[in-house]
């Protein structure tokens, strides 16, 4: 008898747990179906966010592009210096200093994203615009560094301090997997005569591959997600840019705390159906994610 | 595979004669130098931008340097060997740098505020050109909604690693152990936005510290079923058996030999997965709203709690917004950084029993 309610209860927290990920799904998307249906024509292209005059306007066009583009230089900062760290930790560094650093990594990971928007705010934006400004002067030729700089709370800024928010979930991640590689193949690329970089290069990187893959996927879905960082240290605005060293740009999940306490009726809705938008990409970048890991789970034992 | 460079017989009979240990050393300061005084010829402009600037500049003249100095006498493989260390060992200065700069300016910045009198008054009736006030509320607010939080989900946490370690067998058990990891890269400002509809839009509740907790809960609980399950993994098959051998039933094996086997493990997990909700402020801003003023009560109107003071703070252009905000981040970093100390502690204390 009691063994039948313990286990009733144990089987019951799973499918709740199944129960809670599908009503996420089914109630943003009741709610965000008027929204949508107010302005169902442009509600993907339209580049202004007025969902609450008649008639509605409003899209989510530059939210998506702001999401994107911040992302990828978060990713592109990010990914080789993460991978660095984790090729330090498993084969470069002394066990003991590996694992004291393993820490550091981690605490960058538990600092709350707040404080990190603060600090990306308050210290970071004015320590970079010197360098932004060498950017715009040096390489003011390649579009993306083009335009005039203006103050900091840019998409690069923004897309810096991202990379930094990232970087511990890709080097844990790559650690694990670079740590899983068999002691054979590198001691078999030892006995050949190769150098460190070399045993790396042809059996660590190649066995690691789809691991590092999803380690980078994983930090994208987290990148694409961040909120409170961002909204702190973009100055927002709907635009389409791609000089991301103006000012201006906006996130789909940076949009709605700050949109949020304004928004009614419609407002609310076309909030909510951009959150649901945000719900679906990180949702399928997170499940490749796991199904990669998981597939090469099955490979490894 | 085939990438790998074949061994010629010269390779084996060239004698190689590695560069003494201190040579990469003195070349680093060198080209620490030489960094620094281009800066300065070039005249960049200061600050902590002009640091890092010299630091890469540095780093770059030393692999440089260093493949110049090692590939006539070690040959090009070695001193390609050499330049990948460099790099990655730069990396990891790379991402240590902004950890220290965000903990000394959190330091640095808090410390003058973070008095006695911020921490027991609250924001109510305080003007924007008062230098009064504190975050006693946000605190109380933090607690609670944490609190609470935790209450929703550890066991319901506990119960699913339960389920997956203890019953689990077959598609349900997969499902669950691929959505608990889908789980955990769900965008807490998703998670809000859920209970925002689902228990304000919908069933008409107004803004509460509870439904913030409600928020939290869903972040906390992939956290916590995650770290939990490995623990219970952990638990040798030995004892369940010779517990189950004595006729004790299941769930009396599960509950008196297999968690307290492994208690020590479940603590450290769900100290980590508070420390991880305890500054998530996007759900909040959704769920709790903002006030002034403390509100004990987390069942019944707008709570505040120490991420969203940050938040609302950090924007306010008053001179005395700013360091109430810093004082506010030192608070909960002091929080979180004990909060992962002291699991760390439990997870080492423990580790030599496991042995």
């Amino acid at each position: 008898m009691g063994d039948r309610v313990f286990s009733g209860l144990a089987v019951g927290a799973g499918v709740l747990l199944l129960a809670v990920m599908a009503a996420i799904a089914v109630f943003l998307l009741v709610e965000a179906v008027p929204g949508i249906r107010a302005d169902s024509k442009n509600w993907l292209v339209e580049k202004t966010w007025f969902p609450d005059s008649t008639p509605s306007v409003w899209g989510i066009s530059a939210l998506a592009f702001g999401t994107v583009v911040s992302s990828l230089i978060a990713l592109v900062i990010a990914v080789p210096v993460a991978l660095g760290i984790a090729l330090f930790i498993s084969h470069y560094a002394p066990r003991r200093l590996a694992v004291l650093l393993g820490v550091l990594v981690d605490l960058l990971a538990a600092v709350p994203s707040v404080v990190y928007g603060l600090w990306g705010l308050n210290w970071f934006s004015p320590h970079i615009l010197p360098f932004a400004h060498w950017l715009n002067d040096r390489f003011g030729w390649i579009p993306l560094f083009s335009g005039t700089v203006s103050g900091a709370q840019t998409m690069f800024t923004a897309g810096v301090v991202l990379a930094i928010m990232i970087l511990p979930i890709i080097a844990a991640v790559s650690r694990e997997v670079f740590l899983q590689v068999p002691r054979s193949l590198e001691e078999a690329a030892l006995a050949l005569g190769a150098t460190r970089w070399e045993v790396i290069r042809t059996s660590v990187l190649p066995f690691g591959r789809p691991g590092i893959i999803s380690a980078v996927m994983l930090g994208l879905g987290r990148a694409l997600g961040e909120t409170i960082a961002i909204a702190l240290v973009l100055s927002t605005s709907f635009t389409l840019n791609w000089h991301v060293l103006e000012p201006g740009g906006n996130t789909i999940a940076a949009n709605i705390p700050l949109n949020f306490a304004e928004a009614q009726g419609n407002g609310r809705s076309a909030l909510i159906a951009s959150g649901l938008v945000l719900f679906v990409i990180t949702l399928a970048v997170n499940m490749a994610a796991r199904i990669i890991i998981a597939r090469r789970k099955e490979f490894v034992s | 595979m085939s990438t790998l460079v074949e061994p010629t017989r010269a390779a084996f009979t060239k004698k190689v004669r590695p560069l003494p240990t201190w040579l990469p050393a003195a070349i680093f300061v060198a080209a620490l130098l030489v960094a620094y005084a281009l800066l300065t010829a070039v005249g960049s402009s200061g600050g902590g931008g002009r640091v890092l600037l010299a630091a890469v500049l540095a780093d770059v003249i030393f692999c440089v340097a260093v493949f110049a100095v090692s590939a006539p006498r070690e040959g090009s493989r070695r001193a390609k060997d050499r330049v990948v260390t460099a790099v990655v060992y730069s990396c990891f200065a790379l991402a240590v740098l902004p950890l220290v700069s965000l903990l000394a300016s959190t330091i640095h910045r808090g410390a003058a505020k973070l008095t006695l009198d911020f921490l027991t008054h609250s924001m109510r009736g305080v003007g924007p050109r008062d230098d009064l006030g504190g975050a006693n509320h946000a605190i109380i607010g933090t607690v609670e909604q944490v609190g609470l939080a935790g209450l929703i989900a550890i066991p319901l946490g506990l119960l699913v690693a339960i389920y997956l370690v203890e019953y689990g067998r077959g598609a349900l058990a997969r499902g669950v152990t691929f959505f608990v990891d889908v789980m955990t890269g769900i965008p807490s400002i998703v998670a809000g936005l859920f209970i925002f509809t689902l228990f304000i839009v919908i069933l008409g509740f107004g803004y509460s510290g509870f439904l913030g907790s409600l928020a939290l809960s869903i972040l906390m609980v992939p956290t916590v079923v995650r770290s939990s399950e490995e623990m219970l993994k952990l638990v040798p098959n030995e004892l369940r058996e010779a517990s189950l051998a004595l006729g004790v039933p299941r769930w009396k094996t599960i509950l008196s030999i297999v968690l307290p086997t492994a208690v020590a493990g479940l603590v450290t997990g769900v100290m980590l997965a508070i420390a991880r909700v305890i500054g998530e402020t996007a759900p909040l801003v959704l769920t709790t709203f903002f006030t002034n003023s403390i509100n004990t009560n987390p069942f019944n109107g707008a709570q505040m709690s120490l991420p969203l003071y940050i938040y609302t703070l950090a924007t306010q252009p008053g001179k005395f917004y700013n360091p109430r905000a810093w004082a506010a981040a030192l608070t909960l970093v002091l929080i979180v950084l004990l909060l992962n100390l002291v699991a760390r502690t439990i997870a080492w204390w423990r580790a030599p029993k496991a042995r």
